[in-house]
């Protein structure tokens, strides 16, 4: 028997009897960063490939959803926050060894490029648009010379933005469920897979839907890939690995990673993408959903579960 | 200066008067502490073993709390001491993540809070109220770069243990066993 007490009494709120700090603010933030990450990522990509016109969803519609989605995901990391008028002092110092702290100025840089972004594309998409004031039209004609340059920085920090949402978590030593370099990859692709499938979902041109598709289907297996390295990673570790790892694998949270994150989120659009690629007909927005739902629940999943695992003495 | 504390897990009885004198210096708000009492049965009957532990925060030479900290409110003070700016603090929780002894918690007002070793008292060349208090004298307090100092004598002759080592946080609160 091992049993261990408190004899002094603790039930601090949010710590005990297991902590519970972060609550659905995090997860929705990582799912929209990676989601933005992701649209942003292939609109930058086929600019550079010069298919601009081809991916015309890709490149000029679907990135209006990138600057709503980093928006809205600043604002429920900022309702996380317990000390909210000191946000601010995010941006009084630069702390690399702090994973939260360049993940701010990330989303401090990513989220002015993504808003230029769309409002480059704004006369194309809306006949007759006018930006009212000189300067703003010398602006924009500055950023449509240069928008290959721009295109790039653009993914490079979509890259950083990705690979954030994850590590953002793996940097908890003290958290062995998330205390894994996998971590980093996972988010990016599995941000990646959100960002394609929004795409997908908004694309009227059913050539750019089937080449999206395709990337999105190599997205999936590389997906299950790490998920299967995850695990082989923590059952080969040490007690507390193996611990976190057993939440999944006969534990609270068995049923609903799966089935919600794995066979809805994962296995199922990859088969229909797969059969829409054969020529059968699938509702248009039946795999984009299924792997928004799936993205979302991985990370509500990992998040909630994560805070549980600890180190045991 | 390496300030470090030693816990005589055979003297301690478990009365609780460190958590209770900690919370009257600190004004720790009710609910909430910044030390607690670990009752700790190993073995099956008739065989058993129990040890009471006082923990709080290790004060880590190698603090994942500090290193987390997207705006440097929590920070090193002199002697390894690990405290938390409450102005700098945004509450944004990855210290309270970070930590493997969930020994930081959210204060009702916003900041995150944590034992400080009592640096206001130690600074005055006193111990920790909860060092000060104990009515078994199982608590040492001290320098560890001091070789006559409280806790520099405690752990010379006895065997001790430090609480999650393979954290790699180097913790330094030394429990004698």
């Amino acid at each position: 028997m091992k049993e261990e007490l408190f004899v002094s009494g603790r039930n601090i709120p949010n710590i005990d009897p297991y902590l519970n700090i972060w609550h659905w603010q995090i997860p929705l933030y990582l799912f929209l960063g990676g989601l933005a990450a992701g649209i942003l990522f292939f609109a930058g990509y086929y600019v550079v490939r010069g298919k601009e016109n081809e991916m015309k969803t890709t490149v000029k519609i679907a990135p209006i959803i990138a600057p709503i989605a980093l928006v809205l995901g600043l604002f429920a990391l900022f309702l996380d926050l317990k000390h909210k008028l000191f946000f601010w002092q995010l941006y009084t110092t630069i702390r690399l060894e702090s994973p939260m702290g360049w993940g701010a100025w990330t989303l401090m840089i990513i989220t002015p490029i993504s808003f230029i972004w769309v409002a480059s594309y704004m006369k194309e998409l809306i006949p007759g648009w006018n930006w009212k004031f000189d300067f703003l039209e010398k602006f924009e004609a500055f950023v449509i010379k240069h928008r290959v340059s721009l295109a790039w920085i653009m993914m490079v920090y979509a890259i950083i933005l990705g690979v954030y949402t994850g590590i953002l978590l793996s940097a908890f030593n003290a958290r062995p469920l998330w205390n894994t370099s996998i971590l980093g990859p996972l988010f990016l692709v599995s941000g990646f897979s959100t960002g394609l499938a929004t795409i997908i979902w908004m694309s009227k041109d059913a050539n750019e839907r089937k080449i999206l598709s395709r990337i999105d289907l190599v997205f999936i297996i590389i997906e299950i890939f790490l998920i299967v390295h995850l695990f082989m990673g923590f059952l080969a570790g040490s007690e507390t690995a193996i611990e976190a790892a057993n939440l999944f694998l006969g534990g609270e949270f068995t049923v609903s990673f799966w089935v919600f994150v794995v066979a809805i989120g994962l296995i199922f659009p990859a088969l229909f993408e797969t059969l829409e690629i054969w020529g059968m007909h699938v509702p248009k927005w039946l795999p984009p959903v299924m792997i928004l739902f799936g993205g979302f629940m991985f990370r509500f999943i990992m998040v909630e579960a994560g805070q549980i695992t600890r180190y045991l003495y | 200066m390496r300030y470090a504390m030693a816990i005589d897990t055979k003297k301690c009885v478990g009365c609780g008067d460190c958590v209770v004198a900690c919370q009257t210096e600190n004004n720790v708000p009710h609910g909430y502490c910044r030390d607690w009492i670990v009752e700790r049965v190993d073995g099956t009957y008739p065989s058993l073993s129990l040890e009471f532990r006082s923990e709080r925060c290790n004060h880590c030479d190698n603090s994942p709390c500090v290193r987390c900290c997207p705006t440097g409110a929590s920070h090193i003070e002199e002697g390894g001491i690990v405290t938390v700016t409450h102005h700098k603090c945004i509450g944004c929780g990855a210290c309270i993540q970070s930590c493997p002894y969930d020994a930081r918690y959210s204060h009702p007002e916003g900041y995150v809070d944590k034992c400080t070793f009592c640096l206001h008292r130690v600074q005055k060349g006193q111990n920790t109220a909860c060092v000060d208090v104990c009515p078994t004298k199982c608590l040492h307090f001290g320098d560890l770069d001091d070789p006559n100092s409280d806790v520099s004598l405690a752990i010379k002759d006895r065997s001790w243990k430090v609480l999650a080592p393979e954290a790699g946080t180097k913790p330094q609160l030394y429990f004698l066993t």
